[in-house]
């Protein structure tokens, strides 16, 4: 207990610390004023909205003023959708889940059968295969692979349709694109605590005592292979919602990546602000949850 | 009796080194015994040829419009030309000499950026795990905060704000992507602090930045050059990733990045736009990547 309450206190510096970069960078951005007043607007009332919103203040004053309202859920109004910024993200959240949650049951159907495949066939053709896909899945940008699945199902078949939100087959495009990188780390993974768990003298013991080889596999090697793997699985957070930036972009799918990126051609800081914040608690909270329940499967490891 | 201290010292700091890094005639024959080692030296080799007699291999001037030969395909194709092997795009311009040129900005960008980034890694790590105490968990907060958002994001921010050009791209991407050699040369550190020339030579009164630059830099060298060689590969991909999204190069300078992101909306009518610059950065990665692990399996033998 004692430990999960220190590691929960480690994320407040952390999430200060990114407060205070995100807020940097946006202070050296300069003016929002020349975006949200008119372009004939008078050097009298650019002066007002200036002192009205405090942005003659000091650097600390601002930024300290800047964390006290973010602290409540104020990250200022988005001027191009008129609203407070956080449920201009809020909304958008659910659509990014779908797709993430997609994804990874995509990577892990592909990922556990293919890496415990490799695995007790070592150096056999299949693992030769699975290896060399896991490689050529990281080695491919995910927008062009997602721009070739469009090419193939979409231009060529015309089975699945090209962009948006709304079936279930607008989800299984960008569902894939996203989720071949996140398959390839896993099978890799997967295969390699595989390998060594295989190694390991009670699985000796268990197949010279007879146990059907299939019976070792599944109950004595993949349920300690699993331990690793929940954990990568949970740290895979940050690398799951940047690749969703870029394939919510090419899929034109309505999630916090769109947002983003639209926000950032725009210059609409306070979206920009709130989405990197939500994000960042967000992937805090899951790394989090991937050191407890690391720490509970794994009884070797006290929780102090 | 303080000089001769010093020599052996060195000397035994320098052994050290040496039975970690080996010497060339040991690499180059690891060299040829692997052949994902060989290959990948072969296609980065290639690719810096490329890049570097682009001028002299291109057929045509990468941004020379043409509109007496728009959408023409591939050679082997129906319609195809052997004056445009790869084809052109709908303004004329020839895919190949684009493909040719982007490689000159993929390496450049993925170069310079490392390197920036590993300066500033390698810095944090010798200093966090040298000094430990209150500098380091300071400095390793830096780092979880930066590892908790994902690093195509926090470019993004920097990109909203500075705006796109060739020099941002590398300031940013050197400045988002230092935290695994920190991460890495800091656990380094730790463990040949204990060692006993570094013991020895605080013992003698040896001031610490001559510690830090004369026997934990050369020792930590090794770390630095197989991270380096994979950062590589994974800023290519976010390069082109940037650049595709319209917020990293820039026309007139050609990137794969831009050329796929050009060809997206041409999709129905001329595949070959948006296909070759994908398989020019995926092998170009690939490459890199077989390059990187087989330095690692040779400089780093715990991580196999």
């Amino acid at each position: 207990m004692n430990y999960i309450v220190r590691r929960m206190l480690q994320i407040i510096p952390v999430l200060l610390i990114i407060s205070f970069i995100v807020f940097t960078l946006v202070f050296i951005a300069g003016d929002p004023v020349a975006l949200m007043l008119p372009d004939d607007a008078t050097l009298e009332e650019i002066e007002q909205l200036r002192e009205s919103i405090g942005l003659n203040e000091p650097f600390y004053v601002q930024y300290g003023s800047y964390v006290f309202r973010v602290v409540q859920g104020d990250f200022g109004e988005s001027f191009r959708y008129g609203q407070d910024a956080l449920s201009v993200v809020w909304e958008r959240l659910p659509a990014t889940f779908e797709l993430a949650i997609a994804a990874i049951i995509i990577a892990i159907m592909v990922a556990i059968p293919f890496g415990i495949w490799s695995a007790t066939k070592q150096n056999s053709s299949i693992d030769l295969i699975a290896t060399g896909a896991a490689v050529v899945g990281k080695a491919m940008p995910n927008f062009w692979l997602g721009i070739m699945l469009i090419l193939f199902f979409s231009v060529t078949l015309g089975v699945l349709p090209v962009s948006g939100r709304g079936s279930f087959a607008h989800l299984i495009l960008p569902a894939i694109t996203l989720g071949t990188g996140i398959a390839a780390e896993m099978t890799r993974l997967i295969r390699s605590s595989m390998l060594e768990i295989l190694n390991q003298d009670y699985i000796r013991t268990a197949k010279s005592k007879g146990i059907k080889s299939v019976q070792v596999i599944y109950k004595h090697a993949f349920r300690n292979a699993l331990i690793p793997f929940v954990t990568i699985t949970a740290l895979q957070t940050s690398t799951l919602i940047g690749g969703a930036l870029i394939t919510e972009t090419v899929f034109a799918w309505p999630g916090i990546g769109q947002l983003l990126i639209q926000a950032v051609n725009t210059r609409d800081m306070a979206i920009v602000q709130a989405c990197v914040m939500i994000i960042a608690a967000i992937v805090i909270l899951m790394n989090l949850l991937a050191d407890i329940i690391y720490r509970i499967l794994d009884p070797r490891i006290k929780l102090d | 009796m303080g000089e001769q201290s010093k020599t052996i010292i060195d000397a035994d700091s320098q052994a050290y080194m040496r039975k970690r890094n080996g010497t060339f005639k040991r690499w180059s024959k690891l060299l040829l015994r692997s052949k994902t080692g060989t290959v990948g030296l072969l296609i980065v080799l290639f690719i810096v040829f490329v890049a570097v007699f682009a001028p002299l291999l291109a057929p045509y001037n990468p941004n020379a419009i043409n509109p007496s030969s728009l959408h023409v395909p591939p050679s082997w194709m129906e319609g195809g030309s052997t004056a445009h092997l790869l084809g052109t795009d709908n303004l004329g311009r020839d895919i190949l000499s684009r493909i040719i040129y982007g490689s000159q900005v993929s390496l450049l960008v993925g170069i310079a950026a490392v390197l920036l980034s590993g300066i500033i890694g390698v810095s944090i790590g010798l200093i966090s795990g040298f000094y430990g105490g209150f500098l380091d968990n300071i400095l390793m907060r830096f780092v979880d905060s930066f590892l908790a958002i994902p690093t195509i994001l926090f470019s993004l921010v920097f990109l909203a704000v500075f705006g796109p050009s060739i020099m941002t791209l590398i300031v940013v991407l050197g400045l988002t992507n230092w935290t695994s050699y920190a991460r890495l040369v800091r656990g380094e550190v730790l463990s040949i602090k204990e060692r006993d020339f570094v013991r020895a030579a605080r013992s003698i009164g040896v001031k610490n930045n001559k510690i830090i630059t004369r026997h934990l830099m050369p020792n930590v060298i090794s770390t630095f050059i197989v991270i380096s060689t994979l950062s590589v590969a994974s800023t290519i991909i976010l390069e082109s990733s940037l650049s595709f999204l319209g917020l990293g190069i820039q026309p007139p300078t050609v990137s794969w990045g831009t050329v796929l992101s050009d060809g997206r909306d041409y999709l129905a009518t001329s595949w070959w736009l948006a296909t070759f610059p994908g398989i020019a950065i995926t092998i170009t990665v690939l490459g890199i990547i077989f390059l990187g692990d087989w330095l690692r399996d040779v400089l780093d033998p715990r991580t196999k």
